[in-house]
């Protein structure tokens, strides 16, 4: 059986930032944002048609700065969040802005990609998240399952609760908690769980992770020197609600149980660099993907630590006989943790990965250097996972 | 014939020869005696004993037997000349004289003789006739004599009749009185303890008193000797079981016992309780000896004192058990053997709590002899007692102390290895302490290996002495086969090197991932350590305990390849750790540089940063460190003047070289298009890629581990026009340094190409620096 050959798209410009528009569950889309010092920054909606495997772009101006992180809300199609750098006065500060897309490119408004090429439309900036007092923002999270009027971003050592009011035109200040300690503490990454009726945040700060409730503010866990080095990215399994995954830079990605901190649950080092960003799958959680800067992006089959654990037997006649033979051969031995694709498509460092939210067998990883792929779940495992 | 062989000689004296008597003599009775013997008819063979004279069928030869007088004539005659026919005739004329002289000296005298003895038959058969006539008379004088004796047998036939049955009467009254005073003298015997006598007495009675037990006369004594006897066994059971006595006394008792008809089955349980006795007594004084308090005796003295003492006196209770109670057949013999299981079970449990005491100690010799002491002395009982299986028992204790002294062994051996290893640790650390050189890594490395080295030596002699001819069970077939294979190739020097790889690379997992508790150095030494054993300490190691214990065992045994190959997995992903270790260790330092420093407002560089120099620093340390134990390894040729190369990002010139200028101040498009094509051509690189044993793919993987970590850096600030020139003065003080490191110094340039390319974006106000200047204070600095 054949798989279809990864679709690549490139950017003119480095980037970093990628997201799924999480709110769009019928097409493919994914959200990325430029960065460019000495040009306009753009946010490149890329639109993927998966029967004919044709990709689409829009382009978004963003004229504030480039884009260091950048997150979809939820709820609302329209609405995106953006991290970006403002450099005043031989001062990077990295300032954070909820935005709205226009109108006639959302969902529904079939213009013809040639045209957006020519004609980058500008966002409609809905408000920022005021962080003057607070230093550069790392990254916003938006409340996973709500009506997207709950956002948290990360500045410095600050973690901040806002509230979106009146149609997100104005962010008030809910809560906020700070980190302190020795030398100087920065959140590098954070992600909201989407367990426990979303009330938990987990983040990372230099070598450990840490989770905060957002009703008091207030740390629940920390897991002290999760990895050797730096934690780059973090995520939680959809799923199992106390399960979590890390990546950093000592090449590997570890497997939490946030009740018992002491030791990861599983380990992989697949890697030759670090990892700069991890992602489960939103609906089978044993397909987890990293991406790093050795280029490459991993898929890998963590079915003993996956709410599946021991995937689907069936007995189905329609299989041909590849298809046939291993659901038998599954039947028999338990699953084993693997590696089941290594993509190679990037030359630069990837630092940006993430699945699709319409289509769960779908995922794009980004590379520095502008290039985008999409790729999918190989179909035999997509199957099997299925049947 | 012996007058007529004797006859001539003194008879012949009248014709002798005018030669004289001397000379002619033999000749002549020689020439007699052929005659003889011709006359005889003895063959002409028969006489060989002349010399090969003339041939005797010779008819000339005057004596020969074919003599033909007619051609000796002739022959004289035509022959001889006159005078010596005349001299031969004188000759022959007195040769006749004298024969015929001889002749009748011989006639003579034999006649004589023969004269003579017909004389003497006739007297003798005069008296003969005489001699006849007395026999007769003697015979008929001796049937009278006859006639006489019967008569007077007869008369005192009736005497003598009497006189035996008087005889008989006699012998019987004194069997009686012996009878009559049996019970006296049996109370004598008992009083004066002669038990023995009293015994024999009572045995002799038995039979009779017995048999005639029906007569009250006889009845009484019976009686009266019942008492004494039941008096008697009661005192040899009260010596019996006064015990105090060793063991020949009892038995002696025991004997007696039974041939007092006491029952055998209880007799034998008494006897059996009373060895019991004593050979409890005897497990425990050992018991006492194994006290808790330390200074027991030596396990030598403990085995010897058990074995002349426990051993030696089960041996005589079997011996004397066997002999008494032999009648009782197959019971007694399992009784006895039922007895010998449960006591030296006993003492099996004794020896072996001795011998757990031995465990921690260090002396295999003497360990060793005091089992071999043991094993020997339980040869007796257990060819005595086969059933009890006395001697399978022992074999087994021993096997087990073997092994559990083998195990000892190979926790001697690891700790000797982590001693080492905390000593290495140790004389890394003290430098730093002291300020000055200590011992250098190589140096180190001969020290740990020849002490390993020789640790594992000392192990296989230790163990080597269970093998040794002179041990009573060397030759059982656990140590001529298992022992070896399994024990002393597997279990003992596998196991260690095994452990050893285990221990080591126990140093990769540590969660030393932080801070690496283990020094780096440790790790390089380990490494070498591991590769140097799978070159050749593994195989010389296991060659060793081959020859040593000449394996004879069929099982399988770990091939030298197979722990090879895990050693050197050790050293390579020692090898990989350190690279990652060091490699950490100068990443850190890069950015800590990279993150702390405000690139937007620097001033216009002047310097090297010194960081950059650290960099170079430790990594010239780090080149001589490795290169203490590791070879050079090879290099990709390199251009000639790869010293003096500029960076061609920025060089003037813009030579269009493989690096071609990957940033242009105007077009980002051609950028990503010339970064990208430059991508195309040039291979990936794995930044944690496995290393090869040599120093320069070591020092090449830490070199880009580091630049790598520069990279992602750089990528993650913004840089002001002089932060952006400062990375560019930086990198080429890098790439003048770092290119000899490296296997392939393209690789140091693509990186360090890709750092300032990826600066110079990360720029607003991208102003490069003249590369002269660059030069200029590279050279400086």
């Amino acid at each position: 059986m054949e798989d279809d050959a990864p679709v690549i798209y490139g950017l003119e410009f480095q980037a970093r930032a990628l997201t799924p528009q999480t709110a769009e569950t019928d097409a493919i889309r994914f959200l990325v944002g430029t960065q460019s010092l000495k040009y306009d920054n753009q946010i490149h909606i890329i639109d993927f048609d998966d029967e004919n495997n044709i990709i689409s772009k829009n382009v978004l101006l963003h004229q504030v700065g480039e884009i260091w992180h950048i997150s979809a809300s939820p709820a609302d199609r329209g609405v995106l969040a953006t991290c970006y750098n403002n450099t005043s006065d031989s001062k990077v500060l990295t300032c954070a802005a909820v935005w709205r897309m226009p109108k006639e490119l959302e969902p529904g408004s079939h213009e013809s990609p040639d045209d957006s090429s020519s004609t980058a439309h500008t966002l409609e900036l809905l408000c920022h998240l005021d962080n003057t007092a607070h230093g550069s923002m790392a990254c916003v999270a938006w409340e996973p399952t709500g009506d997207g009027k709950k956002v948290i971003s990360l500045a410095d050592n600050h973690i901040l609760l806002w509230d979106l009011q009146e149609s997100s035109s104005q962010a008030v200040l809910a809560s906020s908690a700070s980190l302190e300690g020795k030398g100087q503490l920065k959140f590098t990454s954070g992600r909201w769980s989407p367990h426990h009726n979303c009330t938990q945040v987990a983040t990372a700060n230099d070598t450990a992770v840490r989770g905060w409730d957002t009703r008091s503010m207030s740390q629940i866990y920390c897991i002290e020197n999760a990895h050797g080095q730096l934690v780059r990215d973090l995520d939680f399994n959809p799923n199992k609600q106390y399960y979590l995954a890390s990546c950093g830079d000592d090449c590997k990605v570890k497997f939490w149980d946030t009740r018992n901190v002491t030791e990861p649950v599983k380990t992989l080092e697949e890697h030759s660099h670090w990892v700069w960003s991890v992602r489960y799958n939103h609906s089978h959680d044993q397909l987890v993907l990293t991406g790093s800067s050795d280029s490459r992006v991993i898929l890998s089959n963590m079915v003993s630590i996956s709410s599946e654990p021991f995937g689907h037997l069936v007995d189905d006649d329609d299989l041909s006989d590849q298809e046939e033979r291993r659901p038998e051969e599954k039947s028999q031995e338990p699953p084993q943790d693997s590696v089941i694709a290594t993509y190679e498509e990037h030359e630069d460092s990837v630092y940006a990965v993430d699945w699709s939210s319409a289509d769960p067998w779908l995922f794009a990883s980004l590379s520095y250097d502008g290039r985008l792929v999409i790729n999918r779940v190989p179909r035999a495992l997509k199957y099997h996972i299925l049947l | 014939m012996a007058a007529a062989a004797a006859g001539p000689g003194p008879g012949s004296g009248p014709g002798d020869s005018p030669e004289g008597p001397e000379a002619e003599a033999p000749e002549r009775r020689r020439k007699a005696h052929g005659m003889l013997k011709l006359y005889y008819g003895l063959s002409e063979g028969e006489a060989a004993g002349r010399p090969a004279g003339p041939d005797p069928l010779d008819p000339t030869d005057l004596n020969g037997a074919h003599f033909d007088p007619e051609v000796y004539l002739d022959k004289l005659r035509r022959e001889c000349p006159l005078a010596q026919l005349m001299d031969s005739e004188t000759d022959m004329v007195r040769q006749i004289r004298a024969l015929d002289s001889d002749m009748q000296t011989l006639v003579y005298e034999n006649y004589n003789k023969f004269i003579s003895a017909t004389d003497t038959i006739r007297k003798m058969k005069n008296d003969f006739r005489k001699m006849e006539d007395e026999m007769d008379r003697l015979a008929t004088n001796m049937a009278v004599i006859t006639d006489f004796s019967a008569r007077i047998s007869a008369t005192l036939q009736d005497r003598h009749e009497r006189i035996t049955k008087l005889a008989g009467v006699h012998a019987l009254l004194r069997k009686l009185q012996f009878l009559f005073e049996l019970p006296s003298r049996l109370t004598k015997c008992v009083e004066l303890g002669a038990y023995g006598q009293a015994v024999r007495y009572q045995g002799r009675a038995r039979a009779v008193l017995q048999q005639y037990q029906h007569l009250p006369s006889f009845r009484a004594i019976q009686d009266d000797c019942q008492v004494i006897t039941a008096r008697l066994a009661q005192q040899l059971r009260q010596r019996f079981r006064e015990g105090g006595s060793g063991a020949p006394e009892q038995a002696e008792c025991v004997e007696l016992l039974l041939a007092l008809g006491e029952p055998a089955e209880e007799l034998c349980e008494e006897f059996l309780a009373h060895a019991r006795g004593r050979l409890e007594e005897e497990l425990r004084s050992l018991e006492a000896e194994l006290g808790p308090s330390p200074p027991a005796p030596d396990v030598l003295e403990f085995t010897d004192r058990g074995g002349s003492g426990f051993v030696g006196g089960l041996c005589q209770v079997a011996a004397a058990y066997q002999e008494l109670f032999a009648a009782q057949g197959p019971a007694g013999a399992e009784r006895l053997a039922a007895f010998a299981r449960e006591l030296g079970g006993r003492y099996f449990a004794l020896v072996e709590r001795r011998l757990a005491q031995e465990q921690g100690g260090g002396d295999n010799s003497l360990l060793v002899r005091a089992l071999d002491r043991f094993h020997r002395r339980l040869r007796a009982p257990g060819a005595l007692l086969a059933a009890a299986g006395l001697a399978e028992a022992a074999t087994e204790i021993v096997e087990r102390v073997a092994r559990e002294r083998l195990g000892h062994h190979l926790q001697g051996l690891r700790a000797a290895f982590l001693g080492c290893l905390t000593d290495v640790r140790q004389a890394l650390a003290a430098p730093r302490l002291a300020g000055k050189e200590g011992p250098g890594l190589a140096e180190l490395l001969a020290n740990v290996a020849s002490s390993i080295l020789s640790h594992i030596k000392a192990s296989l002699a230790a163990v080597h002495l269970f093998t040794a001819k002179e041990v009573s069970f060397s030759n059982k077939p656990y140590f001529r086969g298992e022992f070896c294979s399994q024990g002393v190739r597997e279990g003992l020097i596998v196991g260690f090197i095994r452990s050893m790889c285990q221990t080591a690379q126990s140093f990769c997992d540590s969660p030393g991932e932080k801070g690496g508790a283990t020094p780096p150095a440790l790790l390089l030494l380990l490494s070498r350590l591991c590769l140097d054993y799978e070159t050749a300490t593994i195989s010389y190691v296991l060659t060793l305990t081959d020859e040593q214990f000449l394996v004879q065992d069929q099982s399988p045994v770990t091939p030298v390849s197979t722990l090879c190959a895990e050693a050197r997995e050790t050293a390579r992903r020692l090898l990989t750790h350190y690279v990652k270790v060091q490699g950490l260790v100068i990443s850190q330092m890069l950015r800590k540089s990279v993150e702390t420093r405000d690139w937007l407002s620097t001033l216009e560089p002047r310097n090297v940063r010194a960081v950059m120099k650290r960099v170079v620093e430790d990594t010239t340390a780090i080149d001589v460190q490795v290169g203490l134990l590791y070879e050079e390894g090879v290099r990709k040729a390199q251009s000639s003047d790869s010293s003096k190369r500029t960076f061609s990002v920025y060089s003037s010139s813009r030579q269009q070289g493989r690096y071609a200028p990957s940033y242009t101040p105007s077009a980002p498009m051609d950028t990503n298009l010339l970064s990208n094509i430059q991508k195309l051509f040039s291979e990936r690189i794995d930044v944690f890629s496995p290393v090869e044993f040599n120093k320069v793919s070591v020092l090449t993987g830490i070199i880009k581990i580091s630049l790598k970590t520069l990279l992602e850096c750089v990528r993650l600030r913004t840089f002001g026009r002089f932060g952006l020139q400062q990375v560019q003065v930086d990198c080429h003080f890098l790439q003048l340094y770092l290119w000899r490191f490296v296997a392939d110094e393209e690789l140091v340039h693509l990186l360090l190409d890709e750092v300032v390319a990826s600066a110079a974006l990360r720029c607003p106000d991208p102003v490069p620096m003249e590369p002269s200047v660059v030069e200029v204070i590279c050279e400086r600095g």
